[in-house]
């Protein structure tokens, strides 16, 4: 006699337990702490809560406690959290531009106002792994840390440009800024939306795209015009007070980068913009929104969209890696419902091939 | 149990709000696709996201809920979207389809014939039936406001040019009240007949795609076809193993590595149901052995 498998709640508890038992791994090695996800895999907290819109390094570093690392179930976590959360208030815009900077490089200009000021980064580095950090102990003698000279507040490289009037200018529309968190997002859209979405999208999707657009799909000749990564003030405007009051401090990587533009029926030819900005210290992920940015801008400064990377709904709609995981993931699901009309449709056709054989 | 900490149904009434109103559009446009701001749900996308927002929207603590995926309520997704609901809404559930108020469900419609007081739920993964023709939203948006859908034909017939019949068995595209072409989600076709003029309210969600749609009560629900080449519905040469049923969807299941199969009831209540009613199929227990187990419970 057949008995169906029960795939019942004693499985799926069984699972969880196993899961626990796989996240602790060895228990003769020490648990890693929050704390210590926090201060040493600041990196990885700070894709967490870019990718998670929330910035909140405690609950990055436990999601990726609790997700064994892997980022994209941990920006899931912090995502599912994010939504149950209260709106109280919409900052300020922040002010890059009153950025404590602890990196600021341009690519475009030798030196300038404020100068090129490295900071903490892989750039340079020799990739020869360090077997020092392999031993257990001592491997923290990094040596006195250099003094830090507090860098003025430097002006941006493309307002040294606009001065001239050689880039395209920015300027506010106006108007509510759109949410995509709260209303879904419709094609074609603007900016605000793109660079929203841009924001969360997964970082991998953005670079290879950016990638592409530097390889000829939407060429647009970038330099990394400006690249910036410090801390600024978060300000909001309580109603009963009626004026900005800091409310804390986050740390965000800016890149802006400019684009030759040889000018088109409607605007003279000048430098272009793309903008990428991500919480923490994001490098690679802001200058790869910033190309990708760029590249959607094609249809607002009247060129060809020739290129998957200047795709509104294709690059939009396929960036975010929750969405994505979870949908090719859901193939798990059972679905032999389907398949076995499949079957009935297949075993049908080949009948009917075979009596006209 | 009823988890604290989380508003009741885990959405906030903001959101709820939000989704009733697309819900209430989406009746009043029987078939339309109503954008809204779907949220991220603690379930991943392609899970069931859509259908757990709705269900969360419309669910009330005097419902019973009824979860099903591929037609059986024991498939682990459909006893972990219960499960969700029994810990923040702490609403009765049950497997039985004539209990339940409220039946979410993935990839079939039950056997048994819903009423007036009941709502059907389903679980969507690509709402738009036009995206394998084209993949832009903004062009399928258009086609269904032209009400253009000769893609949606030439799709049908090329399929009969080729195979001689239409190959589609599952997903398969219907006119809703004569006016939008909808898709049913990826039941199999055989369900399409029970979508027409159905008693009970049916809703449809995709969370990922953040669309919600509904089909009225007995509104009219026609799947596509040509006049010589009629809309038909999968059949089986036999019967379910275990209740011996000749009318219901079956599922095959594989019993040896030598071609050994049987085919058994998708509907696990209704198989339920006939093998308790004194029905056996040529593997099923007799009636007097057969103890129905249920997992769902109160």
């Amino acid at each position: 006699m057949y008995v169906a498998v029960k795939g019942g709640e004693a499985a799926i508890d069984n699972a969880h337990r196993l899961l626990a038992e796989e996240r602790r791994g060895n228990p003769d090695v020490p648990d890693l702490t929050v704390a210590q996800i926090r201060e040493q895999m600041a990196l990885a907290v700070d894709r967490v809560m870019t990718e998670g819109s929330l910035y909140d390094r405690d609950l990055a570093a436990l999601a990726i406690k609790q997700a064994h690392g892997d980022l994209v179930e941990a920006i899931f976590l912090i995502r599912a959290y994010r939504t149950t959360l209260p709106r109280l208030a919409v900052t300020e815009p922040i002010d890059t531009d009153a950025m404590r900077v602890r990196r600021r490089i341009s690519a475009t200009y030798k030196d300038l106002p404020g100068g090129q000021v490295l900071g903490p980064t892989f750039d340079y580095t020799h990739r020869l792994l360090d077997f020092a950090l392999a031993a257990e102990e001592g491997a923290d003698s990094t040596g006195p840390a250099p003094a830090e000279a507090p860098v003025e507040r430097c002006a941006r490289v493309t307002d040294l440009l606009n001065d001239e009037g050689l880039i395209q200018g920015e300027s506010d529309p106006g108007g509510p800024v759109g949410d995509i968190t709260r209303a879904p997002i419709t094609y074609p859209c603007d900016r605000d939306l793109r660079l929203q979405t841009l924001a969360r999208a997964d970082e991998g999707w953005l670079l290879a795209l950016g990638y592409s657009t530097q390889r000829g799909y939407a060429n647009n000749h970038p330099f990394a015009g400006e690249i910036r990564m410090g801390e600024v003030t978060v300000e909001i405007v309580p109603e009963e007070l009626g004026f900005a009051v800091p409310i804390g401090e986050i740390t965000v990587t800016e890149c802006e980068m400019i684009n030759q533009f040889k000018g088109s029926k409607t605007a003279p030819p000048q430098f272009t913009r793309g903008y990428g900005l991500t919480f923490g210290f994001g490098e690679r992920k802001a200058m790869s929104m910033a190309l990708v940015d760029r590249a959607l801008r094609a249809g607002d400064l009247g060129e060809d969209v020739v290129a998957p990377a200047q795709d509104q709904e294709f690059v939009l709609s396929h960036g975010d890696n929750v969405e994505a995981s979870g949908f090719v993931q859901h193939l798990k699901l059972p679905h032999y419902v389907d398949f076995q009309g499949e079957l009935v449709t297949v075993r049908a056709l080949r009948a009917k091939a075979e009596e006209t054989r | 149990m009823m988890d604290t900490g989380y508003n009741y149904a885990y959405l906030d009434e903001q959101t709820k709000r939000m989704i009733r109103r697309a819900i209430l559009k989406a009746v009043a446009i029987p078939g339309y696709q109503v954008p809204f701001a779907g949220r991220e749900m603690p379930l991943p996308y392609g899970w069931g996201t859509g259908g757990i927002q709705v269900t969360a929207a419309v669910i009330g603590p005097t419902d019973t809920l009824k979860v099903i995926d591929q037609g059986a309520d024991d498939t682990t997704n459909a006893v972990s979207i219960r499960r969700f609901f029994a810990r923040t809404a702490a609403v009765a559930t049950t497997e039985k389809t004539t209990e339940a108020t409220v039946i979410q469900t993935r990839h079939r419609i039950p056997e048994t014939p819903l009423g007036e007081g009941q709502m059907l739920i389903y679980q969507v993964p690509i709402p738009e039936p036009l995206r394998w023709m084209e993949p832009r939203e903004t062009e399928t948006r258009k086609m269904h406001a032209l009400q253009e859908y000769g893609v949606m034909h030439v799709k049908l017939y090329e399929d009969i040019a080729h195979y001689g019949r239409i190959a589609t068995s599952y997903n398969y595209p219907v006119l809703v009240n004569g006016r939008y072409v909808m898709a049913p989600s990826p039941i199999p076709k055989f369900d399409n007949p029970k979508m027409d003029r159905m008693p009970a309210l049916q809703l449809f969600g995709a969370g990922r795609e953040k669309r919600i749609y509904a089909i009225p009560p007995y509104t009219r629900v026609e799947s596509l076809d040509f006049d010589d080449h009629p809309f038909e519905v999968q059949t089986w040469d036999g019967a379910c193993a275990l209740c011996g049923a000749t009318d219901s969807y079956l599922d095959e299941v594989i019993t040896d590595d030598v071609g050994g199969r049987m085919f058994v009831c998708s509907d696990s209540d209704y198989c339920g149901d006939r093998r308790a009613a004194g029905h056996v199929g040529d593997q099923g227990a007799t009636a007097a052995d057969y103890v129905r187990v249920t997992e769902a419970g109160q």
